[in-house]
Order: C-alpha cells, then sequence, then structure tokens
C-alpha cells in the first residue's frame, strides 16, 4: 500500500465573488522513498493541494475527498490533536521563501528544538546535540555556532538548509517540498536539489516536490504529475514524460522551454490559464488547445487508464496511431 | 563589428554602507570596473547570481543613478547626469515585476501616454493617442484595452503594456531587467518572442539582465557574466556557452538543471556560498569557491584577456 493515498481531492475557496474551485477532484499516491514532482503554472493548485493534505488552509477553503490516508491513518476523520502528532512529525513540508518560514523574532536553534520538544520530547542535552547532528546532516558549517543566529543573519539558501534541518529533525517518512529552490541562486539550487536527493537516499523518506522548473523536474524527479487549472492531467514517470506527452498541454508547455527552441521564435501557448469566471464546461484546456474541437468545448474529459498516464484528454497525443505534431 | 550605440568604459558604482553608529562607513563596490558595448539590433546579456552587480549595471545604464567612476557614452557622446533628461528618451528599462511597474491608478492609455507628454510637449493630445493606441497593437494588445487598468490584465499582458511604455519615445537602447523572470514558462516564450520581434522591426539594441541561462541562450548575441561586480568572461554566446574559460561560467552552465532528463550529467559542486559583497579578498573574488584557484588567485587579481572571448582567469579551461 502506497503511504500517501489521494482520491478526489477538491479544494474550494469561498470569495466575495462566490466559489473559486481551486483543486479539482485530484488523484495522486506517493510510495515510500520514492521523488514525485508536481508541475504546473501560477494558479493549478499544485500547492493548495498539498497545503490541505497538511492542514494548513484557511477557513474559507473547502476540503472534500473520497480518501486521504497518510501511512495508515486517515487524514479526513482524525481530530486535530492527533493530526499534530503527524504533522510535522513523519508529515513535514518546506516552504518556498525560506526568509518569511521562519520566524524573525527566534533563534534558528530554538526554532529547530522546539519541532524536537514537541514531537521527540528530547531532553535539553540531547536536543540540543540532536540540532547540531541535524545542521551537519544539511551542510551549514560551524554548526554549533549558527544555532545562536537569527534568520536575517544568514543567506537564503542557509536559512533554506535550516527549514530542511526542522523539516527532516524528526526523520518524516514523507517530506514535501514546495518550490524549495525557487527563491534560491542556481548554484545554491543546484546544492540543495543535491541535498534533498541525498536525504532521500540515507532515510528512504518519499519526496514531493512541487515546481514550475522543468529544468528541476528532469533532473531530480522519477514520476511527475502535471497540474492545469486545478485539475491532474496527466501522471508518467519522468522519462515518458518528457519524450512522449500524451496531453496537449504537457507537449505545449514542454515546446515552450526555449531551451527545446529550433527556431528564433519560440512556440507559444495561446491565452492564459482560466479563472473564477471563465472556466469552460468542457477540458479546462480547450480555450488553448490548438487540437481541441466540439467535442472538448462541451464534455469534459475523464481521466485515462496508467497505460495513458491517466491522461485527461479526448483525444490524447502520442498513442501508437497519433503522433504529435 | 557594428558600431556600437551605447558604451560604458571602467564603470564603477560604489555605495556607502553604514556600519554602526560610530564607526566610518563602509564601501560596498556593487559594481567594480566594468566594460561594455552594445550594437544596434544586437542582444547582450548580463548574467549572474544575486548580488553580481547585474541590476545596478542597469540602473546606470538607464541613467537611474551616476556610475561613481568611468564613463558611459551613447552614440559617442558622454552620457552626463546634466543631460539625463534628454537622453533617457534613448534609453529606456522594463523591470522585473509587471505589478510593481505599472501605476494601479491609471488606465493604460495614460500610462502609455506619459512619456508623450513629459517628453513631447509638441504633439497634440489627438497625436498622443493614437501613437499609444499604435503601440499597443504593435504589442499584441487588443484596442479596447486602451481604457482598462492594470489590475485586468494578466502578469503576461501587463509586461507588454510595460514595455510599450518604454518603446512610447522610440528608444535606441532598451534595458531588460530580469523580463521574464516574473512570468509563467507558457507566458515567456510569447514576451520573448514579442522581444525577438520587436528588435528586428525596430532595431532595438538590447541589454537583457538575467540569472536564467536558458533564456540568455535563447535571446542573446553577446554573454557578460558577472561574479561580485566584476565581468569573469565575455564573448559571443555560442563560444561562451560551448566553451566556458572561466571556472565559474562552468559552474554556472553546469548548475542550471537541463529540462531533459537523459541528459544527466556532473554537476561541479560549488563549496560555500557568495561571500558578503563588502569583504572581497584582494585576488580573484572567486578564488575562495573556486576548484582550481592557487596561492597566485589569491594575491592578484586576473583581467579580462583574449580578443573576442575574454575570461578573467589565471588558470582558464580549454
Amino acid at each position: 500500500m502506497s503511504l500517501l493515498r489521494i482520491r478526489n481531492l477538491s479544494v474550494s475557496f469561498s470569495t466575495a465573488s462566490g466559489a473559486f474551485q481551486a483543486v479539482d477532484a485530484v488523484d495522486l499516491d506517493v510510495d515510500a522513498g520514492e521523488i514525485l514532482a508536481i508541475v504546473g503554472e501560477s494558479g493549478s493548485g499544485k500547492s493548495v493541494s498539498m497545503l490541505a493534505l497538511m492542514g494548513l488552509l484557511p477557513w474559507t477553503a473547502t476540503v472534500t475527498a473520497d480518501e486521504l490516508s497518510f501511512d495508515g491513518a486517515d487524514l479526513l476523520r482524525i481530530d486535530r490533536a492527533a493530526r499534530r502528532k503527524i504533522i510535522g512529525n513523519d508529515l513535514a513540508m518546506i516552504f518556498q521563501e525560506p526568509m518569511t518560514a521562519l520566524n524573525p523574532c527566534f533563534m534558528v536553534g530554538w526554532q529547530i528544538k522546539e519541532a524536537l520538544r514537541v514531537h521527540l520530547g528530547l531532553d535539553r542535552a540531547t536536543r540540543h546535540k540532536r540540532a547540531i547532528e541535524l545542521f551537519e546532516q544539511v551542510g551549514i558549517p560551524d554548526a554549533e555556532k549558527r544555532l545562536t543566529a537569527f534568520p536575517h543573519q544568514m543567506s537564503g539558501g542557509m536559512n533554506q538548509r535550516v527549514m530542511i534541518a526542522m523539516a527532516i529533525a524528526c526523520k518524516p517518512k514523507l517530506l514535501i517540498a514546495d518550490e524549495p529552490t525557487t527563491a534560491l541562486d542556481v548554484t545554491i539550487q543546484a546544492q540543495i536539489l543535491d541535498l534533498l536527493a541525498d536525504l532521500r537516499r540515507e532515510t528512504g523518506m518519499g519526496l514531493v516536490l512541487i515546481t514550475h522548473d522543468m529544468g528541476v523536474v528532469a533532473e531530480t524527479a522519477e514520476r511527475v504529475c502535471v497540474q492545469y487549472a486545478g485539475q491532474k492531467i496527466e501522471e508518467q514517470p519522468v522519462g515518458p514524460l518528457f519524450d512522449q506527452p500524451h496531453h496537449p498541454y504537457t507537449a505545449a508547455l514542454l515546446d515552450a522551454l526555449p531551451e527545446r527552441a529550433t527556431d528564433k521564435l519560440l512556440p507559444t501557448i495561446p491565452g492564459v490559464v482560466p479563472g473564477q469566471f471563465d472556466r469552460p464546461s468542457g477540458c479546462l484546456f480547450s480555450p488553448r488547445c490548438k487540437f481541441a474541437d466540439a467535442t472538448c468545448t462541451t464534455t469534459p474529459p475523464v481521466a485515462a487508464g496508467p497505460e495513458l498516464g491517466q491522461v485527461r484528454c479526448h483525444y490524447p497525443l502520442n498513442t501508437g496511431e497519433r503522433k504529435a505534431s | 563589428m557594428t558600431e556600437a550605440v551605447i558604451q560604458g568604459a571602467g564603470l564603477h558604482r560604489h555605495y556607502d554602507v553604514s556600519a554602526g553608529v560610530m564607526r566610518k562607513p563602509r564601501v560596498l563596490r556593487a559594481v567594480a570596473g566594468l566594460d561594455f558595448e552594445l550594437a544596434a539590433g544586437k542582444t547582450l546579456a548580463v548574467v549572474g547570481e544575486s548580488g553580481c552587480g547585474k541590476s545596478t549595471l542597469a540602473r546606470m545604464v538607464a541613467m537611474i543613478e551616476p556610475p561613481t567612476e568611468g564613463e558611459l557614452t551613447l552614440d559617442g557622446k558622454p552620457m552626463l547626469p546634466s543631460d539625463w533628461a534628454s537622453l533617457r528618451q534613448s534609453v529606456q528599462i522594463v523591470f522585473q515585476d509587471p505589478y510593481g511597474s505599472l501605476n494601479p491608478r491609471q488606465r493604460v492609455g495614460v500610462i502609455l501616454q506619459e512619456p508623450l507628454t513629459i517628453n513631447r510637449p509638441d504633439l497634440t493630445r489627438a497625436e498622443r493617442e493614437q501613437r499609444a493606441r499604435d503601440m499597443l497593437e504593435m504589442v499584441g494588445l487588443r484596442p479596447e484595452h486602451f481604457d482598462r487598468y492594470p489590475h485586468m490584465f494578466s502578469g503576461g499582458q501587463r509586461q507588454r503594456i510595460a514595455i510599450a511604455r518604454a518603446l512610447m519615445l522610440n528608444p535606441k537602447v532598451l534595458v531588460l531587467d530580469e523580463p521574464v523572470s516574473a512570468l509563467d514558462l507558457s507566458i515567456q516564450s510569447a514576451i520573448l518572442n514579442l522581444l525577438t520581434e520587436l528588435q528586428d522591426r525596430l532595431h532595438l539594441a538590447y541589454l537583457f539582465i538575467s540569472h536564467d541561462l536558458s533564456v540568455v541562450r535563447h535571446v542573446a548575441d553577446d554573454v557578460i557574466v558577472m561574479y561580485l561586480g566584476r565581468a569573469v568572461e565575455v564573448g559571443p554566446k555560442a563560444q561562451i556557452f560551448a566553451a566556458p574559460q572561466h571556472p565559474y561560467t562552468r559552474a554556472l552552465l553546469s548548475a542550471t538543471p537541463n529540462a531533459d532528463p537523459k541528459g544527466r550529467k556532473e554537476r561541479i559542486k560549488l563549496s560555500g556560498e557568495l561571500p558578503s559583497p563588502l569583504d572581497i579578498s584582494s585576488g580573484c573574488p572567486f578564488a575562495p569557491r573556486c576548484w582550481k584557484a592557487k596561492e597566485k588567485c589569491r594575491q592578484e587579481l586576473p583581467t579580462l584577456s583574449g580578443d573576442q572571448h575574454r575570461a578573467a582567469c589565471f588558470y582558464p579551461e580549454g
């Protein structure tokens, strides 16, 4: 059985102008020790689905799901106290902005020891020793001295390491990294991605990597799930996804990468992601899709089987008889 | 080589940073000696990590702040602060964040006409409006967008408005400070295409500031790689990407994720981070992180050497 199992997860926000569907019927499985990437543009609901899993959404959000289970626990039905035992312990998350995710009023050592105290109940001396170990594990030089530093005294890359150290403090079974390197420079990004991959190898934890960067996906992930406007539109292992995408959106997104360009002008995707008021009734990508016909604009496609990467499209690409243009 | 529209020679920009109430202010050398030249119809890309001085360079070229030392020339004439008001018509800038760079209280039409209202009092109101409408069409927006406010547009459309505003005075040089890094991939390609088309049509010179090497590889003609305020490598795009000479350029290229799962390559792991720009050692600024650094690198400052493709390194690659 998989470590994390999500079935038919939907999240809607009640706004002044009516309900906004941020996540729409998403299914997701993560096994222990694997790296799953969730890719999508802004507004695709990739962060919201994981925040819903963590129970970090504000009260305006309505979360519904058929199943939301993690390591045998049913996260939909457990009470808050039981949830707090799991979140931050077996299930941890790293956020995009290390500068804002850390509390500026406390030394980073205090913040990491808090997790050790609350979840593991270690005594003071053991906490201190473990905090130094963790800082060394994530590659912070001069670990003992850095425990007394405040977040503003360190660089973005160092703060992100502190965040990672906090997240892995209780040896989580699953780590969710929400755009962990977007705010960092490329040389630091390479260090952080290597660190996450090493930690995965050492501890055997599962890793969910939320990102919009196709380069990061290609180099890090094993399985990729593509989201568009709140829906999961395709899921494939990383190799086949880049070689033979089934959904026209995935194909168009890959074509838009500057490094794949063959011409001075890049292929583009016309239009924008649908918003709250212009959500199409059929396939959500149909207004921007070059293959769309009448069926696409009226009937929402259902997800195909795993042999086609669960693609949500009436006319999937690369199925054998139909090759991508 | 064709005549350069804009040139910089020995550019420096220093800032005084307070080190405490009773202490002497320290000097931060954001740009420490930089030369460049840019010809019409060409794109010069400046790449580097945060803190390398690339945005400071953009601000000097766009005449937002004067260089502390060194000289900028436009068409062979020096760009002195006393002449800025008139020179700004030839050099315009597009900022990174299209959400912050447009006034939310102005309609698009007013935003586009403002440069003309200020700089071209000889035009009538009708002429100004006509030019703004023509420009709107040129950057791929619809006529009905003229009376809308910025919040009604998506990020990509706002960046089109920002580009349109920069082009209203028919500039020769456009400074693009990370123009696509705030945009999604599908929007990014459309803006890059727009910039390419406009360059072909108007023969513009672009100073393209970016940290994204895959974008730079696509748009640039020439590339300057900066590290801590200095150019460490300068040359035509093809040579920089195919045969980088400076170890930092090599590390930067190898760290950039490649969107091809099969093309996994060995990354050069740089240890450590960018040192604080306040205390840069006297030798090569990259020496503390460089895997090839020798005693000489820590003592002496290497200068750019070579003819077309130049690197500031004592022990260049290849």
